[in-house]
């Protein structure tokens, strides 16, 4: 056996029936029993996988056009009684997950609920129930109408195709709260006086994290995406590849990102959950799952990443992150995090996750019975991301004054 | 040994007598304080009651002879786990430890037995997997 794999033969042998398909928790066994040197020749595939809440997340809807024809680009749609955009053709809409219906109450009877929102519209599309479209436009001779209101449903529907611009997030925050009083945060809810401290990633499953300088993830990779198969097709916002990393080439924060996409109606709304963040909004939790092709002993030693070999920055989110004051106050590894408990500044802090690790590693094994019975090839990038030591940045916003004319 | 849940209304009238006390001494009761509270309507209280099913009538019968109304506790937390994703944004909240994760599955396990229906879990779980239930 020679010592480095191509995806060629790696997809002949999953063609074939012989490819050695693992989940990660497997893999993880197998170094152990047999050292990394065998673990890299005999294993040809690894599969990782995350699900936790994703707002950059969406889907595009093509419904289907009325007769008379009616223009709902540029008017207002709404789906559930949630805005979605229409700012593109005439039946084109993209519903975001985090927009909320247009009489929520949001925050204004603080800490809101936000029991519904545009990551509830889709997991209600996505389960296969009617919908209530209800939609205004300004009409013109080419397209008349002005009013609809009609039940749809996915099936019927001419595309519907999730589109996240940033999921994945490669090794996040763990969020806490030095303030005296409770916070409500996208970090969950933050007990005062260091009173809990929440993590968001699956860390030794995720899929970023066993790729941490990007060799094998990038433009085209085929992925588990929502329970059906997606793609990534970009680096997703705020890919940020530039960060401190351990000397195993894991970032020590929030680093690299993914944009994807896929068809909305072969996945499941097991994979596709809405979620409400109380005082914070409506979301979308995303279950993605991405094969690594174990090509050589170095992606090998990548994919052998242990949760004690990955470092979450515990960041104040009563005073650091609102103000956008960077530093943390120590950081964790999550061995740690996930024994339900860390010491930070002295005190025991309890734990909780956002991220659901069962569900992560669900999705390690159903990707690996897909790979398995050849429901699943391996697609290779047609153009990595940009990764550390490239130019590209995550940059904050430059204001500017404004001199009004 | 039997236990069993009421919600207690003291009328203000009675909030200043010591009567829990007597449901321990005179009729061999233990009993376990889920929630209390007082205001100008009186005193409210939630309670498991241990001991006896001849007890526990007795001594009901005794809270009522006082002026102090009884009911079971009619509302139960429900846990549907076909909501619940996993992800354990609830155990730091639950006052009981009702919820709370294997640490080798990493799942949430609902223990109804500990939950003394506080109800803060319903808002803090994002799926909105527990519920506030009439039993």
């Amino acid at each position: 056996m020679k010592d480095e794999k191509t995806y060629e033969e790696i997809n002949k042998k999953i063609e074939e029936g012989n490819a050695v398909v693992l989940t990660k928790e497997e893999f993880l066994k197998i170094v152990e029993e047999k050292g990394i040197k065998i673990a890299a020749k005999e294993v040809d595939v690894v599969t990782t996988g995350t699900f936790g809440p994703m707002c950059s997340s969406g889907a595009f809807l093509n419904f289907g056009h009325t007769k008379p024809r009616m223009k709902m680009g540029g008017g207002t749609v709404l789906l559930n009684g949630v805005p979605v955009y229409t700012g593109i053709a005439a039946v084109d809409t993209y519903v975001g997950a985090t927009a909320v219906p247009v009489n929520d109450p949001t925050n204004m009877i603080f800490p809101g609920e936000f029991k519904y929102g545009g990551g509830h519209v889709i997991h209600d599309l996505v389960a296969g129930k009617d919908v209530l479209l209800e939609a205004k436009a300004y009409g013109t001779n080419c397209y008349p109408r002005k009013t609809l209101e009609t039940w749809i449903n996915i099936k019927d529907i001419n595309e519907a195709i999730l589109c996240n611009p940033r999921n994945a997030y490669q090794n996040y925050n763990c969020a806490v709260n030095p303030s005296n009083k409770t916070i409500y945060t996208y970090m969950g809810v933050l007990k005062p006086n260091l009173g809990n401290a929440n993590y968001c990633s699956a860390a030794q499953l995720s899929p970023l994290l066993n790729d941490p300088l990007y060799k094998t993830i990038g433009i085209g990779t085929r992925i588990f995406l929502g329970g059906g198969i997606g793609y990534v097709y970009w680096n997703g916002t705020q890919h940020n590849p530039n960060v401190t990393r351990g000397p195993n080439g894991v970032p020590r924060g929030g680093a690299g990102t993914l944009a994807v996409v896929g068809d909305l109606k072969q996945m499941s709304p097991d994979w596709l959950i809405g979620v409400s963040f109380l005082g914070y909004g409506a979301t979308l939790a995303v279950g993605i799952g991405i094969p690594i092709p174990i090509l050589n002993e170095d992606i090998a030693k990548f994919v052998s990443v242990k949760d004690e070999d990955i470092f979450a920055q515990v960041v104040d989110y009563s005073e650091s992150y609102p103000q956008f004051v960077p530093g943390s106050l120590c950081e964790v590894n999550y061995k740690e995090l996930k024994s339900g408990e860390v010491t930070i500044r002295g005190k025991k802090v309890p734990t909780s996750s956002l991220s659901s690790y069962p569900k992560a590693r669900k999705i390690t094994q159903l990707l690996k019975k897909m790979i398995d019975n050849k429901k699943f090839m391996l697609g290779k990038a047609v153009q990595l991301l940009p990764s550390a030591g490239s130019d590209y940045t995550c940059k904050p916003l430059k204001e500017r004054p404004v001199n009004k004319r | 040994m039997a236990s069993k849940r009421y919600v207690l209304h003291f009328p203000q009238s009675i909030v200043d007598k010591p009567i829990l006390s007597k449901l321990f001494r005179d009729y061999e009761l233990t009993f376990n304080i889920l929630k209390a509270s007082i205001d100008e309507d009186g005193g409210l209280l939630t309670l498991d009651l241990i001991g006896k099913d001849s007890d526990i009538q007795r001594g009901v019968d005794f809270l009522k002879k006082l002026g102090v109304e009884v009911k079971p506790l009619s509302q139960r937390m429900k846990y549907h786990e076909d909501k619940c994703t996993h992800c354990g944004a609830c155990v730091t909240f639950c006052p009981t430890y009702a919820l709370n994760i294997n640490r080798d599955t990493m799942e949430i396990k609902f223990d109804e037995t500990k939950c003394v229906v506080c109800g803060v879990c319903v808002k803090y779980c994002p799926p909105r997997a527990m519920e506030l239930s009439e039993t």
